[in-house]
């Protein structure tokens, strides 16, 4: 049935983007949650459907609108809280709540809720055409590109900021590129995974690798795993029970959470977190 | 000399926190800074390392404004006052000193771990350490780069005994063997008489720069600097 299922090419489209965007999720979202921005991607994707409505709104193709928006916003929401000092979880409110009262407003004026409308909030496999299947393998793999050669200072900065500031490390203008790289991976996957849902994609799979007590590298990889096995799956699992995959990609990232948490109790995951015996 | 502050004032707010310093430091040398809390020991690091560049006056390493140039900080080595390192963030010791680092090469990271005693642990994550052991690892992150300065702003708060002495004997064999210069604040008056060459007191300004046995020495300077103490305490309650 997987077989009959992967004979079509919206499917194929579908599961090729998937695992490219749940590769570049994992990655972006680590740095967010490790700086206690886990919910940076979700008001991130609720400026983009701003976006997409302003798209849609004035006739531009909307998910030009979306990545224009979400970069300009993210960046200079960044700056306004570099310069007034305002606390993170502030701005992250601020920013979710304009997205959505700019979608409303715009979507009111052109008339009501499209189909489009809906496709954007809850993702869509019908969405990715081969042409979006060509851009999305080329955005993450620009992405990704930018993280490995940047990585160690990436990691620097979130670790401590003033010591990477110490050493040489342009810190503002890493953080402003983290922040645009931030924006583009929602524009990118809400295609597939909706503004609803994308920032689980960002968070859920990596609290779950953070609880196996890995090094860096391996909880990017034990994270990159659990979001792809998500997304796939649960693109598979959607489709004969035609509900919104998005839905149940995210049920299944929660699974793996939970299953963690249990395994964990239960003292089923060997971690390194032992303490160190003092020297 | 290697690092010349001239006239150095920094205020926050119209309130001064540093007036007109002025210091020098040669190769080589261990200088402890001490002063109360309060005394601007942190604000005049922030100033050395580029984190506050609000001040007047002029700071110089290596002879060159640091204002005209980051090119310094490739040679400086930063420990922080004891960091707080979140016990969930998921990085081994290793991957925390090779962090930043644009070459990739994993002999000087082991052979910083060598030098702070830390290499057998290598592997281990960073939270699961104590206090003491992770400010070894900072220190072993300073060394990578093969600096020529170490920079501790008060590195040992916190930490218990054991581990106390450790730190200072691996910061007076870094001096000593590997002729790394030491800019250092400390709370702890016995440990700078013991370790440091130089003393600065701080306190606002400047009231003492010199050989560490003549400050330790001399009576009258020790008297002032208590009394100083003791003023800054009460103002802080």
């Amino acid at each position: 049935m997987v077989f009959d299922i992967l004979s079509f090419g919206f499917m194929q489209n579908a599961i090729i983007s998937g695992i490219a965007i749940s590769l570049i999720c994992s990655t972006v979202g680590l740095f967010l949650v490790l700086r206690k921005y886990s919910l940076f991607g979700d008001a991130l994707a609720h400026s983009a459907f701003g976006g997409v409505a302003l798209g849609l709104f004035l006739g531009f193709y909307p998910l030009w609108a979306a990545y224009a928006v979400s970069i300009l916003s993210a960046l200079a929401l960044t700056k306004i809280r570099q310069k007034f000092d305002i606390s993170g979880d502030a701005i992250i409110a601020i920013l979710l709540s304009s997205g959505i009262a700019v979608g409303i407003v715009l979507i009111s004026l052109s008339g009501g809720f499209s189909i489009d409308i809906f496709s954007f909030l809850f993702g869509s496999v019908l969405l990715v055409s081969t042409e979006n299947v060509i851009g999305i393998l080329g955005m993450c793999a620009a992405i990704l590109i930018i993280l490995i050669i940047g990585y160690k200072k990436f990691m620097y900065i979130t670790f401590s900021e003033e010591q990477a500031r110490v050493s040489g490390i342009r810190v503002e203008k890493l953080n402003y590129l983290l922040i645009a790289i931030a924006g583009i991976t929602v524009v990118t996957s809400m295609q597939l995974v909706g503004v609803l849902l994308v920032s689980a994609l960002f968070v859920i799979p990596n609290v779950t690798a953070m609880m196996f007590k890995r090094s860096f590298k391996q909880t990017i990889i034990l994270s990159m795993s659990f979001s792809v096995f998500s997304t796939v799956a649960g693109i598979l699992i959607s489709y004969p029970l035609d509900i919104a995959p998005s839905g149940m990609v995210v049920l299944l990232a929660i699974t793996l959470f939970i299953g963690s948490l249990v395994m964990k109790s239960a003292g089923m995951i060997k971690t390194t977190g032992i303490l160190a015996k003092r020297a | 000399m290697i690092v010349d502050i001239s006239e150095l004032s920094v205020s926050y707010d119209g309130i001064g926190a540093l007036e007109k310093i002025s210091f020098g430091i040669n190769k080589g040398d261990f200088l402890g800074i001490i002063g109360p809390n309060g005394a601007g020991k942190s604000t005049l690091f922030h100033c050395m390392l580029g984190l506050h560049l609000e001040y007047q006056g002029t700071i110089k390493f290596f002879n060159k404004d640091i204002r005209k140039s980051e090119e310094y900080l490739t040679h400086i080595g930063y420990v922080p006052q004891k960091p707080v390192v979140d016990r969930n963030f998921p990085a081994t010791i290793r991957e925390v000193v090779s962090m930043g680092q644009a070459n990739n090469d994993p002999d000087m990271v082991d052979e910083a771990l060598q030098k702070v005693w830390m290499h057998e642990l290598a592997d281990r994550r960073i939270g699961d350490l104590s206090s003491g052991q992770q400010q070894r690892v900072f220190i072993a992150k300073a060394l990578v780069s093969s600096p020529k300065i170490l920079v501790l702003d008060e590195p040992v708060t916190g930490v218990d005994i054991h581990n106390k002495d450790l730190f200072f004997q691996i910061l007076s064999e870094l001096n000593s063997k590997e002729k790394i210069s030491i800019i250092w604040s400390s709370h702890d008056l016995d440990a700078v008489e013991r370790l440091a060459n130089k003393v600065a007191c701080l306190n606002k300004t400047l009231f003492f720069h010199g050989i560490s046995q003549e400050f330790f020495s001399d009576e009258e300077m020790m008297k002032k600097y208590s009394e100083t103490s003791m003023q800054m305490h009460m103002h802080h309650h």
